[in-house]
């Protein structure tokens, strides 16, 4: 176990390596830099060169790269360009946001999502199940956008509950307006859910059709016992490392909800970085939601092997 | 995204069997799976909905009442029988729009899955049949670029491209279409790579070793011909993340640019009307979503009936 991990671990202090090279070069290459884009077009080529050698940007590309991954491995993320401000200063606040967002979204959609996800695989071809599949179809179809769009268009235009978009002032949170946070929430528990139960349901049937099920049915076990004691912990084993997977992916669909809604959170952050070059902030993004992907996917190795003995001997 | 996972579950002997004519033998698997698609209820719905949207991608521009780009009405006119889907904050009109608008989503989400299929293709075969230190640092490097979730990497690929100084010369789409080809070469090199491990020890590639066929030749007039219909599979399942990604980057106002009818940007123009004028967005919503509903339910059935015995019907 201790050599498992040791191995993993260094696998994703690898892969990061890589990553910060790669941020580092994309961001490196992005034309018409920062300095340039602070000051505008008419600009003297004295004050250019002020601002670049303020913020470093005269130095050679590998130089800064050293710096950048030296301070940040000490959690010193540079200034950002545009609000002039610790990178972390900005990015915490709204990292906090956004966390919230995903834990709400993630606490409603997983145990929703397995329980029916059960429920129709063990009803395998009936109408419930059916019906089931057709809706969590429906629901991997739908970009975020377009879920997002048309929960307004009910919620907000038409029914007026709720607010068609989530602007929050700097510096309150969310919490004190939950009212801001439903409709994000539901958009990205919409996507998740349908994507769990259709994992989980494919899993249990898988299991349904194995032997020692079999067994269990023409033993004469009642259908509960077997559900809970031989289905369930069979089938979580592979649902469990895909919802691992999705704490990742869910940071990509965060990109798209939080725009939807003008939710001050990382995904709507790092699209004003883009659109403002702010280099920094565009780093410091990029390298937490690698890093973030790397570890989910960590963590979905680690419970596999805690659940199933199997792995956990070898 | 999501990690597929082809490999598992297919059928290898008849993959082998079928030998070195793939290109025939695949145009009738082709055929076959568009008859299979008729066999289960997805299927039924999806083919249909597909066919409608394939027509519109051609004839659209046509078929539009009005021009997709000119100003016909009043501002934000509601729905009526002059304007089936009302018109924008233009004054265009929205059903025009949304006519015109398939052929450019549909056209780059098939080009840009198309280019990240050959993409990975020679870069997954290559790894995999050179093997050693050489397949293990692309395969890292592989890992690397899939440690993103895709729409980050697709908006990093893009901001660097579009920005760059030839960036400008090539239309956006252009540039849309290579972003989703680099974004989807790790997976579908991952999926060629183990394909082509398993092929590699095969007596026919050995034997063409044994002749002295030099390396190319061996990967694409050998283990190519046997991978279609895993790459038949890859293509059905990476059309639908395409159409994803496209409108996704449309909608972030980094795809297709205004004034073309894109239906990402389309939505994201009406988020500033939404409350006033709704149905701005549901035109296009409508459309994104049955587009990749249909393509998602006709693969879906595609791949339930080819698991389905030859004769009788779907349970």
């Amino acid at each position: 176990m201790v050599r498992f991990l040791a191995v993993r671990l260094s696998l994703i202090v690898l892969t990061l390596l890589v990553v910060s090279v790669v941020i580092f070069m994309v961001t490196e290459v992005l034309p018409g830099d920062a300095a340039q884009q602070a000051l505008g077009q008419s600009v003297t080529p004295e004050s250019l060169e002020a601002l670049r050698a303020k913020w470093g940007l005269d130095r050679p590309c590998y130089v800064r790269y050293f710096d950048w991954i030296g301070s940040a491995l000490q959690g010193d993320l540079g200034d950002s360009y545009k609000y002039n401000k610790p990178v972390v200063e900005i990015v915490g606040p709204r990292l906090y946001n956004s966390i919230i967002l995903l834990v709400f979204a993630f606490v409603i959609s997983v145990p929703t999502a397995v329980i029916t996800g059960v429920w129709a695989g063990v009803r395998r071809s009936s109408f419930g199940d059916q019906f089931a599949s057709i809706v969590s179809l429906v629901g991997i179809s739908l970009p975020e956008f377009v879920t997002g769009i048309l929960f307004i268009v009910i919620f907000a235009s038409w029914l007026h509950w709720l607010p068609s978009s989530s602007i929050l002032l700097p510096g309150t949170s969310p919490l004190t307006r939950p009212s801001i946070l439903v409709l994000p929430t539901l958009t990205m528990t919409g996507v998740l859910f349908a994507y769990i139960m259709r994992m989980t349901r494919a899993n249990v049937i898988d299991v349904m059709e194995t032997n020692y099920v079999r067994t269990a049915i023409l033993k004469g076990l009642p259908m509960r016992r077997i559900i809970s004691r031989h289905i369930i912990p069979n089938a979580m084993l592979p649902t469990i490392s895909v919802i691992a997977v999705n704490i990742g992916w869910m940071l990509g669909g965060l990109i798209i909800v939080e725009n939807v809604f003008a939710y001050p959170g990382i995904g709507s952050l790092l699209l004003v970085a883009i659109q403002s070059r702010d280099v920094p902030i565009l780093q410091a993004l990029a390298l937490l939601i690698a890093m973030t992907y790397a570890v989910s996917n960590l963590l979905a190795d680690l419970s596999y092997g805690l659940l199933n003995p199997r792995i956990r001997i070898s | 995204m999501m990690t597929s996972n082809t490999i598992k579950g297919r059928d290898w002997t008849a993959v082998f069997r079928t030998g070195g004519s793939g290109i025939t033998t695949s145009v009738r698997a082709l055929k076959n799976q568009f008859m299979l698609a008729f066999r289960t209820p997805a299927g039924r719905i999806g083919l249909p909905i597909v066919l409608i949207h394939l027509t519109l991608a051609l004839f659209g521009t046509w078929l539009a009442p009005y021009d997709a780009t000119d100003f016909v009405g009043p501002q934000l006119d509601a729905p009526s029988w002059q304007f089936l889907m009302g018109t924008d904050v233009f004054g265009r009109d929205i059903l025009s729009r949304v006519m015109s608008g398939a052929g450019s989503i549909i056209g780059i989400s098939a080009a840009g899955a198309l280019l990240g299929i050959a993409l990975g293709t020679i870069v997954g075969m290559g790894s995999g049949y050179k093997g050693g230190k050489t397949d293990e640092v692309i395969m890292r490097i592989m890992d690397g670029l899939m440690s993103f979730p895709s729409l980050l990497m697709a908006l990093l690929v893009l901001t660097i491209f579009a920005s760059s100084e030839i960036g400008q010369r090539l239309p956006q789409e252009g540039w849309v279409i290579l972003t989703i080809g680099i974004v989807f070469m790790p997976p579908i090199s991952r999926v060629m790579r183990s394909t082509t491990l398993a092929l590699k020890t095969q007596e026919f590639v050995q034997s063409a070793r044994m002749r002295g066929e030099p390396a190319p030749y061996i990967i694409f007039r050998e283990i190519l011909p046997n991978t279609w219909s895993v790459l038949a599979v890859e293509l059905s399942v990476r059309l639908s993340y395409a159409i994803l990604l496209a409108s996704s980057l449309g909608f972030l106002g980094l795809g297709v640019q205004p004034p073309s009818p894109d239906w990402g940007l389309m939505i994201s123009e009406s988020r500033r009307y939404i409350v006033a004028a709704p149905w701005v967005a549901l035109a296009p919503a409508f459309a994104v979503a049955s587009l990749i509903i249909g393509v998602n339910l006709l693969t879906d059935g595609i791949r339930q009936a080819s698991r389905l015995p030859q004769k009788g019907t779907y349970p």
